[in-house]
């Protein structure tokens, strides 16, 4: 069923998102602690969040920070990092392309992973909804607001506890990319794809301004393509045997 | 003043990207090589980051030893994953390893 106004719409698609929201909850903690720890000051923790809204690439961008990684490397990261967005836009493209144009930088600059597994989920279901872009916008605002929230939180968490710094705060980061990494190495091109990619981060660590990073995961994405198109090929090979 | 700048200078390229396809709409065709490569963008980039903090956690030499409280407690985290997939989980379970290994074991 559809909803009928746009007030319905909106809550309905923030209602939907609740799960997201739960789950992103503790990286937004996680990220504000980090901000804390590091040469950041707190208003630019906060900032980032307000501006970027991206948690992988602002993740990335204080661990770079920490690294003394350089500004352009920085922003390549983020582009790189977040490139995965386009797909993300040109799936839902043909349920926003009516919309007027303030309309379509405002549910873009909304769009994350979690709002874009809601809103493929809702067209699915209601292809040809009036109120879409309205659900559309009570999924992308209330992430927007619980990323801000417990960014927040994190913040005052670790200006609350600065031994968390001298502690290692910084495995946080790293036990939260293992979360994301590890359940995609079931499948065999992404498993050749990350050890290509670590394995040259480890050769490559002293290059300046991060250039390993660059180059690993240049060589990883071209190993996971190669792997992947070797894997079909085989199959077609043997589906034909 | 930088970090500013650099804050500035992701959100540009972030609301670029995001809305980019949004705003131009029907006239931007992906070839399909990038749709394939953008798959393996978020797992490279993250295992990149992690090996080095967690193999040479001073920024000096491989420590492959059970004094370093990072890898113990990657190894941890990797096994909680791959047998569990529950992401809360495996942080949770990344950081206590960790915490007690520092506090409880290595007494630092």
């Amino acid at each position: 069923m559809s909803h009928p106004t746009p007030l319905t719409s909106f809550a309905a698609g923030a209602r939907d998102t609740l799960p997201m929201l739960i789950g992103a909850a503790p990286f937004g903690v996680i990220f504000g602690a980090l901000v804390a720890a590091s040469q950041l000051a707190l208003w630019q923790g906060q900032f980032m969040s307000l501006g970027v809204f991206a948690g992988s690439s602002q993740f990335i961008a204080i661990g770079l920070a920490a690294g003394q990684a350089g500004i352009l490397v920085i922003w390549m990261a983020t582009f790189i990092v977040n490139l995965r967005h386009m797909l993300y836009a040109a799936t839902l493209l043909p349920h926003v392309s009516h919309l007027p144009a303030r309309w379509r930088w405002l549910l873009g600059f909304l769009l994350t992973d979690e709002t874009f597994a809601v809103m493929n989920a809702y067209y699915l279901k209601h292809a040809h909804t009036p109120h879409g872009h309205w659900y559309f916008l009570g999924s992308g605002l209330s992430m927007y607001g619980n990323w801000q929230l417990w960014t927040l939180v994190g913040l005052l968490f670790g200006v609350a506890f600065p031994k968390l710094q001298t502690l290692g705060l910084d495995f946080a980061m790293v036990a939260t990319f293992i979360a994301i990494v590890v359940p995609q190495l079931f499948r065999k091109p992404q498993l050749a794809a990350a050890i290509a990619a670590g394995v040259c981060a480890w050769f490559l660590r002293d290059l300046p301004y991060k250039l390993g990073l660059m180059a690993a995961t240049l060589v990883g994405v071209a190993v996971g393509l190669v792997s992947s198109h070797w894997l079909a090929r085989i199959r077609a090979a043997r589906s034909k045997a | 003043m930088t970090y500013t700048l650099t804050i500035i200078g992701m959100a540009v390229i972030t609301v670029f990207i995001k809305a980019f396809i949004f705003v131009l709409g029907d006239r931007v065709v992906f070839p399909i090589w990038l749709k394939e490569a953008l798959v393996f963008v978020p797992v490279t980039v993250l295992t990149a980051i992690i090996v080095p903090m967690v193999l040479a956690p001073h920024g000096e030499g491989m420590e492959l030893s059970w004094r370093n409280p990072q890898l113990i407690a990657a190894i941890a985290a990797i096994l909680v994953c791959a047998t569990t997939r529950r992401q809360l989980l495996t942080i949770a379970v990344g950081l206590v390893v960790f915490f007690a290994w520092q506090l409880g074991v290595l007494h630092q």
